[in-house]
């Protein structure tokens, strides 16, 4: 009972956080929206039983891609009335598009034959006895540790082709040196003088 | 061990290029761009090793690694080299060209390394995972080298034109992935097949129709090549050479891998799809060149009516028809490579000219050039005597044999249209009222390259015996 109250009440607010995303005339406040909608996501995650795919939501998407878009948002100046100038004239074009894959989606739907055994699998998202964390590590890193390498290796890629296509070494750029500023001593930070009234130091 | 590791050791050549790249990386940051020439030419060397090592195993036969997700076979191979030899010539040519134009950076071989491991994990993906993962990898490095001078406003608008519609298409690849997932209940292609065995349910139709636009995508194939004649255009030339190259040749054997052991007993689905897709590349392939004034235009108009002429192999769907395959890449990386030799050998007051008209009269002033360029151009006509024609004679053959005659009749009706452009450049040459004369030298790399792509198309009868027999042997192996 409590169980089902919480599932419609983090469903209803993320539909609700979801709507405005795509609702609000103020893009910072899109974005706080999506932060929103994220924590109702891992909130369900939590109800199913899948800790590890909540805090990873958590992680990965409010702490990094949320935060990634809210410097967008905020330092390009990026004019978003502009942008959404056109949404009424592409919008029959638009919808048309959408039906059409809506349509696909429900006849793909229809056609859906559930296997038997199918549901005594879902039922039990994880082995008997250990956490969902573990239960995904111990496959990731033997059954899938292929496609973890690969993955790292595009990940990597996207790393240099970061570094290849934005870094430029600027010629005369003062560079913070954390070993010099730490190997001053106050004999060289600090000159003592002796000032007479009135004269200053020249 | 672990049951999943066996056959580990089949990984040794995807193990040397990985391990290349990441080394090379290493000694690139350590050295600075100083170095670029000496990581150049050890990535070279990387990959010239993984050849050697995919050759000491040829003999292997057919074997599976990480519960059949990475399938090693002869068909892989004959294609990997393919693939490793093509990127390891566009390096070889590349090499003055981008010190010249001042983007003479070590992480440009690395990236070639990197791209051309995605290939190899595509070649032999046996799991919707593994393809996805390697069509990836092998993007992700693609859109960078388009962009790779950076400094270039074509440049960049052509990685980025390519990187938002390769993203998009792979969204409609993992669209299909994912429907074929939900109906089939195992993304393994093995797994698939034995669920696709009674024909398909309408979801895994949809599936299979998203599959092969995404693929299309790739081997830019009709209708899903807008972005190539600008791409082609706009990325620097050895980097295109790199594209009409390997990447192509990875993604039709990726199509010819998943469209025969995945869907085997819903050839008739997707046999329909590809004579379609098949005629309407050779037609706007043979069509749409006939206007372009721009070299590099010209071959990416090129190079998506061979592609669709190399798919009428895979809609025969036979092993003639795969051997057909085969031999259309093999012939078709030799001569485009030599293409790009004399487009990077246009100079004239060492700038680049990239126009047709800028070859006029040729004959007069650089009459070894011009008898290398006609020839190429004859091949990629299909002219006998030259590689081109035996290309072209063995899809038709088998096209015609799995019954198919008006996709036959269709193409080699656009590759009589198709003529007419790769003759007109000869006549241009030959003919025309000479413009003013090019860089007379050339240098030794090019010259090398351009006289072995020379050499294998003029000379194809003489190997053809060992090319033939090899790609009936790895069309064999696909084929349980």
């Amino acid at each position: 009972m409590i169980a089902d109250i919480a599932f419609y009440l983090f469903s209803g607010v993320m539909l609700l956080c979801a709507l405005m995303v795509i609702g609000a005339r103020n893009p910072v406040h899109s974005v706080l929206f999506l932060i929103a909608a994220f924590f109702n996501a891992a909130a369900l995650f939590l109800l199913l039983g899948a800790e590890f795919l909540a805090m990873i939501l958590l992680v990965v998407y409010v702490g990094a891609v949320a935060v990634l878009f809210l410097f967008v948002v905020m330092m390009l100046d990026i004019d978003f009335a502009a942008l959404r100038r056109g949404f009424m004239t592409y919008l029959p074009v638009g919808a048309l598009v959408g039906l059409l894959l809506l349509s696909e989606l429900a006849l793909a739907m229809g056609a859906w034959i559930s296997v038997g055994s199918a549901g005594g699998v879902r039922a039990q998202p994880t082995p008997d006895g250990v956490t969902n964390t573990e239960a995904l590590g111990r496959i990731l890193y033997t059954d899938y540790v292929f496609f973890f390498q690969i993955a790292g290796l595009v990940l990597l890629v996207a790393m240099i082709g970061a570094i290849v296509l934005t870094l430029r070494h600027r010629p005369g750029v003062r560079r913070q040196s954390i070993s010099a500023q730490v190997n001053r001593d106050p004999a060289k930070a600090i000159e003592n003088l002796d000032v007479k009234p009135g004269e200053g130091v020249s | 061990m672990n049951l999943a590791m066996q056959n580990i050791d089949l990984l040794m050549p995807e193990f040397i290029m990985a391990g290349g790249g990441l080394a090379l990386l290493m000694l690139g940051v350590f050295l600075g761009d100083s170095a670029q020439r000496i990581v150049s030419n050890l990535a070279i060397l990387v990959m010239l090793a993984t050849i050697g090592c995919i050759a000491i195993h040829s003999s292997d036969g057919s074997l599976s690694v990480f519960s059949g997700a990475f399938q090693v076979d002869d068909f892989g191979r004959f294609v990997k080299v393919l693939s490793l030899l093509s990127a390891a010539l566009v390096l070889v040519i590349s090499q003055n060209y981008i010190e010249q134009k001042g983007m003479g950076r070590f992480e440009f071989p690395v990236l070639v390394i990197f791209a051309v491991l995605g290939m190899m994990l595509m070649i032999s993906a046996s799991n919707f995972l593994t393809l996805y993962m390697g069509l990836e990898l092998q993007s992700l490095s693609l859109y960078v080298l388009a962009s790779f001078n950076r400094d270039n406003l074509r440049s960049t608008e052509a990685g980025l034109k390519y990187f938002v519609l390769g993203a998009l298409s792979s969204g409609m690849l993992l669209y299909g992935i994912s429907l074929i997932y939900g109906f089939a209940g195992s993304t393994g292609f093995a797994e698939v097949a034995a669920a696709t065995e009674g024909g398909l349910s309408l979801g895994l139709v949809f599936g299979l129709v998203f599959l092969i636009a995404g693929l299309a995508f790739k081997i830019s194939a009709v209708p899903f090549h807008m972005w190539t004649p600008d791409v082609y255009e706009g990325a620097p030339t050895p980097i295109t050479a790199f594209f009409a190259g390997a990447p192509k040749v990875a993604a039709l054997a990726l199509f010819v891998r998943t469209m025969i052991s995945a869907f085997p007993g819903a050839s008739e689905e997707w046999v329909q799809i590809i004579v379609f897709v098949a005629i309407l590349s050779m037609v706007l392939g043979a069509v749409a060149a006939i206007g372009q004034n721009n070299i590099k235009r010209l071959m990416a108009y090129s190079s998506i009516g061979h592609m669709g002429f190399a798919l009428v192999g895979l809609a025969a769907g036979t092993e003639a028809g795969i051997q057909g395959v085969l031999i259309y890449l093999a012939i078709y990386v030799a001569t485009t490579i030599g293409v790009f030799v004399c487009i990077l050998a246009m100079r004239r007051g060492g700038e680049m000219v990239e126009n047709i008209s800028d070859l006029a009269g040729l004959a007069r002033s650089r009459p070894g050039f011009a008898f290398a360029l006609a020839m190429l151009m004859f091949s990629l006509a299909g002219i006998p005597p030259v590689a081109g024609f035996f290309a072209k004679f063995y899809v038709f053959l088998a096209a015609i044999e799995a019954g198919l005659y008006p996709l036959a009749v269709i193409g080699v009706l656009a590759s009589v249209v198709g003529a007419y452009y790769y003759l007109r450049i000869v006549k241009i040459i030959y003919f025309d009222e000479p413009a003013p004369a090019l860089e007379p030298k050339m240098e030794a790399r090019l010259a090398v390259v351009l006289c072995l792509s020379l050499a294998f198309t003029l000379g194809f009868i003489a190997v053809a015996s060992p090319l033939v027999v090899s790609a009936e042997a790895a069309a064999y192996s696909l084929f349980p």
